[in-house]
């Protein structure tokens, strides 16, 4: 029976990675100092599915290296360990070495042994140096298995009791046994005292114990190997035959199989620490910061297959089976067609379109992923961050089940990284200067996430102190980036920090300051059709606020006819449309028309002048209608000649053929295999800026 | 030992220089006005009759719009426009040939608008004269060479830069 265990090499490294992610998470939730012993259970399940899944797949490098960690784990949930801040340290440096040994192995890449031999250097001083009599205990244990190590035995006494709920775990002991019986040459004794009577007995419970003895040259891996699934739902122990066999009432007793298992792994340090030169504590600073930029790396590449709520497929299918029974309908009303059968032709029709729909619509969802995939790296982000700045910081998150499609996320992820750095960087001052100014010495960092509309809404805020208008418009006036004599409003002055080359911290630091990245974040979240917005109060704080359109594949759009043409303005920014009469129409200076809607004055955007339509028919304001559009917080009247319906447009790309063209944000055909181009509203509305002065000249 | 082999492959390589006069290309040819152009043929994706396009607001007058290509958005333009030499208007036989382009290791679709297509011919490399120098009167870089065929002079058009709309084509938008 040989099954390609590659084919699941995918799986394991994903689900991997989410563990260590849940490990990462759990661990800073200690460092908090609100110890729980749900979250250490979190932590270890984690690192023992990570172990159990290397093993089977044969990276005993990662499965060796995790079982240290277990051990140091087990001694927490246990409380024969106190969580302190420098064990967390430890633990969570070994998470990034984990992450990067499994990115290492996933690249076919070396694993690098000097980083492994330091992180387990640091494991292993922290299981020895704090709890003396457990030190003591394995160090007596230790020589025995040094002498096991280099006289290998001739084979191993195992003593297996599983406990009762270990089937429901799905794990089958007489599978374990077959495989052992692989290895060598196996005599199985069953102790079935346990056994209830038939009447008591729970069919899936496990009973039995095992007494084993395995002949042969085996090593000590393949046994721990088979036995990696089930560790949490037994007792055992496994002594080399020759020594004595303790008697299971013993074994339960101690509690052998954690504390027995490491000591191979202590042998196995102590020989490389003697071999490797003995590596100092501060060595794993530099290490850290290399697996920060691994770990970018990482979230590159990104996977390419997605988890999905079986709920959203069950969904799915349920809809494919509405989808055949109407396409049947249609099908036999087609085979035998009569004119009085067209209002049932009508009701199928409509049927399919409303499945089409829904099916389009769970489609999307299922590549819908909730926002916490990317919020949930900035707690550790935060952690290293501010202990390096020496800052004392709090991050706040909320919205987190958010969904967004994934491609956005994908591509979220660094310009959301970038902006929280900065906020920790710039944004939150020093303990000493918030105090000052008469703020709490502990910062806040927030990010929430939220639907407005057909946008997802991601805003960073801190209460910090805030962007300086003034200082920003001398610098770029500094810089050369701007003119002396150009007027900015405050808003304008905020968008300077978005220019190429502009930097506000006096000195470069390794967590930014080096003016590349808000221009390349501006330009990551307009490539994703998004915008993204500064407020800031001098003293008290900033916030940037990303708008980014839900999904990037559909939207819902209206139809809109000017001369001959058709165009698509997305639903959301549209906020009514109006038929204008005379008495509504004012002129600013003779030129700019506007017109009045209740309280406000509007700006009146010509389709058919910007566009330079010629065949359109309204050309007097009260001929056609104005559609109030909303872009990027400015308002306007789109002239139009006449509104045709809303229908759901699939975006097709302009730029895959062709080029931007500016006031579009794309394409779609239409039903009559024509096409029209989606208007970009703030694009629009830029254009219709640039064009008056334009017209002027050409007058 | 290793000038030798050197000696030896440049040998080779004039041997396949010499091979190279038998080889010949094909290029499609296409009419425009009075003239006689042509385009390396494993460029040439089909050939569609005109039909309407959308237009795009605000680009170049040559840049005609965009069509529906079995469900991609294929920008269309009009060569008698992009050359200057006078608009014609668009009949039954006005073709459209629809190019592969390659710039930036991107494949893009495009289709440009002529008279009429002609034939499709074989030119020997060797041929194929370079065009000569007109200086700033006539813009002769996106023609990759001439060559004859029965008396006839065909324009052979380097589809790479006639096409490259991002240089070429904002430059020209200047109002």
């Amino acid at each position: 029976m040989s099954i390609d265990l590659a084919q699941f090499h995918q799986v394991f490294f994903e689900e991997s990675f989410e563990g260590l992610d849940a490990m990462e998470t759990g661990l800073l939730d200690l460092d908090t100092g609100d110890v729980e012993s749900e979250e250490i259970n979190t932590i270890f399940r984690a690192a023992h599915s990570i172990k159990g899944g290397a093993g089977t797949f044969g990276f005993m490098e990662v499965s060796n290296f995790t079982h240290v960690m277990e051990t140091l784990l087990d001694e927490m949930r246990d409380g024969r360990r106190q969580v302190t801040q420098p064990t967390v340290d430890v633990l969570l440096d070994s998470v990034d070495f984990l992450r990067e040994m499994l990115t290492a192995i996933q690249d076919d890449e070396e694993i690098d042994k000097e980083r492994m031999a330091q992180c387990q250097d640091a494991l292993n001083q922290e299981l020895n140096g704090d709890v003396s009599s457990a030190a003591d205990a394995t160090t007596e244990q230790t020589e025995i298995e040094t002498t096991q190590k280099t006289d290998q035995p001739k084979g191993w006494q195992i003593v297996f009791c599983p406990h009762e709920s270990l089937m429901q775990s799905g794990n089958d002991p007489v599978r374990i046994l077959r495989e052992l019986e692989m290895l060598g040459d196996l005599t199985v004794e069953v102790d079935y005292q346990g056994l209830p009577s038939l009447y008591d007995m729970d069919p899936e419970a496990c009973y039995l114990s095992w007494d084993l003895r395995l002949e042969g040259d085996v090593s000590r891996e393949d046994i721990d190997d088979i036995f990696a699934w089930v560790e949490d739902d037994c007792d055992m122990a496994i002594r080399p035959i020759g020594e004595q066999a303790p008697a299971v009432e013993n074994i339960i007793a101690d509690d052998v199989v954690h504390n027995d298992a490491p000591d191979l792994q202590l042998v196995r340090d102590n020989i490389q620490s003697a071999s490797a030169p003995q590596a100092p504590a501060e060595n794993t600073k530099p290490a850290k910061k290399e697996s920060a930029s691994s770990k970018e790396k990482k979230a590159n590449t990104g996977s390419s297959s997605i988890r999905v709520d079986t709920d959203k497929i069950d969904t799915l299918i349920n809809m494919v089976g509405e989808l055949v029974i109407t396409q049947s309908m249609l099908s036999l009303l087609g085979d035998n067609f009569e004119v009085d059968k067209v209002d049932q032709l009508k009701t199928g029709l409509v049927q399919l379109e409303r499945h089409t729909r829904e099916l389009q619509e769970s489609v999307m969802n299922i590549r819908m992923l909730p926002i916490s995939f990317v919020f949930s790296r900035f707690p550790r982000l935060v952690h290293d961050l501010s202990s390096k700045l020496g800052k004392q910081i709090e991050l706040k998150l909320s919205g987190e089940h958010t969904e967004v499609d994934k491609t956005v996320i994908e591509l979220l992820s660094d310009p959301l990284v970038h902006l929280v750095r900065n906020s920790l960087d710039h944004g939150v001052e020093m303990p000493d200067v918030r105090v000052a100014a008469g703020k709490p010495a502990m910062g806040t960092v927030h990010l929430n996430a939220f639907h407005r509309g057909g946008n997802i809404v991601i805003e960073i805020s801190d209460d910090g102190k805030g962007l300086d208008a003034e200082m920003l418009r001398g610098k770029a006036i500094e810089k050369g980036l701007i003119d002396e004599t150009t007027n900015l409003t405050e808003k304008q002055c905020f968008e300077l920090i978005f220019m190429a080359g502009f930097s506000t911290a006096a000195e470069l630091s390794d967590i930014s300051g080096r003016g590349v990245g808000m221009d390349v974040v501006r330009r990551n979240i307009q490539s994703l059709g998004g915008s993204i917005e500064i407020r800031s109060e001098l003293g008290k704080g900033s916030t940037i606020a990303i708008h980014l359109p839900l999904t990037l594949a559909i939207l819902d759009g209206q139809s809109i006819a000017v001369g001959d043409e058709t165009y698509i303005v997305p639903l959301v920014s549209i906020i009514e449309s109006v038929n204008l009469t005379p008495d509504m129409i004012n002129r600013v200076i003779g030129k700019g028309e506007t017109f009045r809607l209740r309280e406000e004055y509007l700006p009146i955007v010509r389709m058919h002048e910007i566009f330079g339509i010629g065949s359109a028919k309204a050309t007097s304001l009260t001929e056609g209608l104005v559609v109030v559009v909303e872009g990027q917080g400015n308002r306007c009247g789109l002239f139009v000649d006449d509104l045709l319906g809303q229908q759901q447009v699939v975006i097709k790309s302009l730029e895959a053929n062709y080029r931007r063209a500016e006031g579009v944000s794309g394409a779609t055909i239409l039903g009559d295999g024509s096409v029209a181009l989606i208007l970009d509203i703030p694009g629009l509305l830029r254009l219709s800026n640039q064009h008056q002065p334009g017209m002027v000249v050409n007058n | 030992m290793a000038v030798a082999v050197q000696k030896n492959q440049q040998n080779q390589g004039s041997d396949a220089e010499q091979g190279k006069s038998l080889n010949l290309s094909q290029y499609l040819t296409f009419i425009l006005g009075k003239e006689e152009y042509g385009v390396d043929i494993l460029r040439v994706q089909e050939i569609r009759s005109w039909e309407p396009v959308s237009r795009i607001p605000n680009v170049p007058h040559y840049e005609k719009g965009v069509i529906n290509l079995r469900g991609a958005i294929v920008p269309i333009i009009d060569l008698r426009d992009r050359f200057s030499l006078g608009h014609a208007d668009y009949t039954p036989i006005t073709a459209v040939i629809v190019l592969q382009t390659k710039s930036q290791g991107k494949t893009r679709v495009m289709g440009v608008v002529v008279d009429t297509v002609s034939e499709v011919v074989d030119v020997d490399k060797s041929e194929i004269q370079a065009s000569p120098d007109f200086g700033a009167k006539v813009s002769t870089e996106y023609i990759a060479g001439l060559c004859a065929n029965n008396d006839r002079m065909i324009m052979l058009l380097d589809v790479d830069k006639l096409l490259s709309l991002d240089d070429g084509g904002e430059s020209d938008d200047g109002r």
